[in-house]
């Protein structure tokens, strides 16, 4: 269980208010699930799994988490094909080969000791988290693209927050990264991943906070437009699209209405910018027929 | 624990029991976190004591609807009539002399909140409207209540044309504005009834128990919902799990037998195994092949006997169309035609589904299912659909109304394909029952299986191995 786990967990909230407070100031508006979540996670040492559609702020939380407290922000993006070489260590051969090169006719045992000593390590994301002193924010992104044998490998590092490597031995934290993981549940992650995790859904905010958002993004927004905007995206999100507008698009749209100099929502304007909505052919051709937009 | 929190810990151990009852795995490793979790929040902020529970035991999205339920059950956010009545009468909510509240004030706080969308408000009226409205008095001593007594005196629906024309102003009607005000108000009156809805809820389980009441509310989850009785909501939500499985069925059906045969040369790894051998690369390593591109037929019977098996078919071969070019698409009822062009990528999922039912040609004779002659078409028609590198795939009842079962052509068609696989609705129980003429092709196929819900067909393209 966690409490065998040598690396010291040292909160940096003191409370869910702190969350809340510390990361409105970088720009983060959170809710009460949110404060609460990352609250736990900062108190609890534990890895955070957030899942939800893309562009509502997964990868933008771990930032603004890093930018409160501080702390540095390391990033593994997952991706089809992703190894432990590339997660988390691997060896420097060509600097290996040089090396033995050099050695010439020296004692290969000397040679063999040498060339597998730090100098040699090239350290992965995984590994950096692991080893660093000061504050440490590990990003693992869209942990769904990796291949479920990477799953295997962050349950490993993330559950005793060390790391073995045959040749050097066992290296454990100083201190408990915060982990935040995220994912746009392309596929199911394992139980025994998320049971180590704590979990957060973010899904599209409640109209008041989407409101709230977009006029802290874009502060020069007028308040009616942005009204307007928040809810002809909430009427979009209610039809059967595709991909459905996120959070980020709605910032990208009053962005772009503002930079026309349009002030007032109407069909036309609509019509003019909805690409900046909907990036589906067929989505747009949707919405202009349910909004009798033609 | 301390033994203070024994109470607490009580209640803790009869939700978590309640929402395994409900179909969430909670692990003991989770319910021990939920509670360290517990003990590190505010216990008087509810919203934090049930982020914290959402965080430790709640780790799927779609189980998200029954764990709001069952919070709302086990921790309820008042007792009684609340204790916030005060304040409500103080901002002079809807009530005349005699403590009766008068459904007229009522309405018209309503009408204000929906218009305001003030969602504090909204559930504040709620509760005051099933105290006020709800009740009915049931067996002696016993006190029930009903969203629909609510509903019915509050009529919000007959608020919406004042609601529009006041949201609109003096703007255009009938056009775009108009559409988006609709859905505004739309999305309130939901929130105001699910508000009505969680109250009656919480009253009726303050009088019969929560266990009692948490039995029945809640729905089965989207993973167990059946096929055949799927409504419309389910089948959205089905949607949402069925695409990522889409793929790995894709991908399952197609897979090659050896995938370790040799590709290219990995040079980074050859020239670092060769560190082990001072540098002189003995073995040479090689990057896996790639995987060959999927054939994959669907053969779906989209026969009224199965609309919402075929929706979902229809959903499930759009999925799979988008994801690889390979995919071709049959349908049929009593004869067979091809569907694959309704579903180019890029096409929107509803509008594919009405053009199959409408310009794809399935109606031979008098629309009623007909596997036998859906077959012979399809293999007379489309020979060279199947070839020995395609995987076929049919869904479909196998109810035949006792006609001609077709077998023949089915075994040639299964002789050619690599694999087949038949996923079937009904249960297995039912197989080659009336005029079920499952037993016939059952053993034509490499694998019939019962396909009711997403839980079965994970499980089947789970186990599904290549090879």
């Amino acid at each position: 269980m966690t409490e065998a786990v040598t690396a010291p967990v040292r909160p940096q909230f003191a409370s869910v208010a702190d969350v809340r407070e510390r990361l409105g100031r970088v720009g983060y508006l959170t809710d009460d699930a949110i404060a609460t979540t990352v609250f736990l996670a900062d108190r609890l040492g534990k890895p955070l799994l957030v899942e939800g559609p893309a562009g509502v702020g997964k990868t933008e939380l771990s930032k603004s988490v890093a930018a409160a407290t501080g702390a540095e922000m390391l990033r593994l993006q997952c991706y089809e094909g992703l190894d432990e070489a590339r997660a988390l260590y691997e060896w420097n051969y060509k600097k290996q080969l040089l090396r033995i090169q050099a050695a010439g006719d020296a004692a290969w045992d000397e040679t063999h000791d040498d060339i597998f000593s730090e100098e040699f390590l090239l350290s992965r994301p995984l590994l950096s988290a692991i080893r660093r002193d000061d504050a440490t924010v590990l990003l693992i992104d869209e942990v769904d693209k990796a291949d479920v044998e990477v799953e295997g490998l962050l349950l490993e590092v993330l559950s005793d927050f060390q790391v073995t490597i045959p040749e050097l031995g066992t290296i454990t934290a100083s201190r408990r990264p915060f982990v935040v993981l995220t994912s746009n549940a392309s596929r199911e992650l394992s139980e025994a991943l998320k049971r180590r995790c704590l979990y957060l859904h973010l899904d599209y905010p409640t109209a008041e906070r989407e409101k709230a958002i977009v006029l802290s993004r874009v502060p020069q927004v007028p308040e009616q437009l942005a009204e307007q905007v928040v809810r002809t995206v909430r009427a979009l999100r209610a039809m059967e699209l595709k991909k459905a507008p996120s959070i980020s698009e709605t910032i990208d749209w009053a962005t772009t209405l503002l930079a026309l100099g349009i002030d007032t929502l109407d069909e036309e304007s609509v019509v003019t910018t909805l690409g900046v909505v909907l990036k589906h052919v067929s989505d747009q051709v949707r919405a202009v027929n349910e909004l009798n937009l033609s | 624990m301390n033994p203070s929190a024994g109470g607490l810990l009580g209640r803790q151990l009869e939700f978590v029991a309640a929402l395994r009852r409900a179909g969430l795995a909670v692990s003991s490793a989770e319910t021990v976190d939920a509670t360290r979790a517990l003990l590190a929040v505010d216990l008087m902020d509810r919203g934090s004591v049930k982020a914290a529970y959402a965080a430790s035991l709640c780790k799927r999205p779609q189980h998200r609807r029954s764990f709001d339920t069952l919070f709302d059950l086990y921790f309820p956010a008042r007792v009684g009539d609340g204790s916030d009545r005060a304040a409500e009468e103080a901002a002079g909510l809807g009530e005349d002399g005699d403590g009766e509240i008068d459904p007229k004030a009522l309405r018209e706080l309503l009408r204000q909140a929906l218009l305001d969308g003030d969602t504090d408000l909204l559930e504040r009226l709620a509760r005051l409207a099933v105290t006020g409205l709800g009740r009915a008095d049931g067996q002696p001593g016993r006190q029930s209540w009903f969203t629909y007594r609510v509903m019915r005196q509050l009529n919000p629906d007959t608020l919406l044309a004042g609601l529009l024309a006041e949201m609109l102003g003096d703007e255009e009607r009938g056009g775009f504005a108009e559409k988006v005000a609709r859905s505004t108000i739309a999305e309130r009156m939901r929130q105001f009834e699910e508000a009505v809805e969680s109250e009656v809820r919480r009253r009726l389980a303050e009088d019969r128990g929560a266990d009692a009441i948490a039995k029945n509310v809640v729905k089965p989850l989207s993973e167990q919902v059946d096929f055949l009785r799927a409504s419309r909501d389910d089948l959205a939500n089905l949607r949402r799990t069925v695409y990522p499985l889409a793929r790995r069925l894709a991908t399952r059906l197609t897979a090659r037998k050896k995938v370790e045969e040799r590709g290219r040369l990995d040079f980074r790894k050859t020239v670092r195994a060769s560190l082990g051998t001072g540098g002189v690369p003995l073995q040479t390593l090689h990057k896996p092949k790639k995987p060959h591109k999927p054939e994959l037929v669907v053969l779906c019977d989209v026969s009224g006997s199965v609309s919402s098996f075929a929706h979902f078919t229809l959903m499930l071969t759009s999925a799979l169309r988008e994801q690889f070019a390979k995919v071709r698409a049959f349908a049929f009822i009593d004869t067979v035609d091809e569907v694959t062009r309704f579903f180019d990528p890029g096409s929107d999922l509803a509008g594919s589904m009405a053009r199959v039912v409408r310009e794809a040609d399935l109606v031979w004779y008098d629309g009623h299912s007909d596997y036998g002659h859906s077959f012979e078409v399809f293999a007379e028609r489309y020979p060279d659909a199947i070839t020995p590198k395609t995987s076929l795939l049919v869904l479909g009842d196998g109810r035949n109304n006792y006609r001609a079962t077709g077998s023949a052509a089915l075994k040639d068609l299964t002789a050619r394909a690599r694999h087949s696989y038949w996923l079937n609705p009904e249960p297995r129980h039912q197989w080659g029952t009336g005029d079920s003429a499952t037993h016939q092709y059952v053993d034509l196929v490499d694998e019939m299986v019962e396909c009711r819900n997403v839980e079965q067909l994970t499980a089947f393209v789970t186990t599904l191995l290549p090879g």
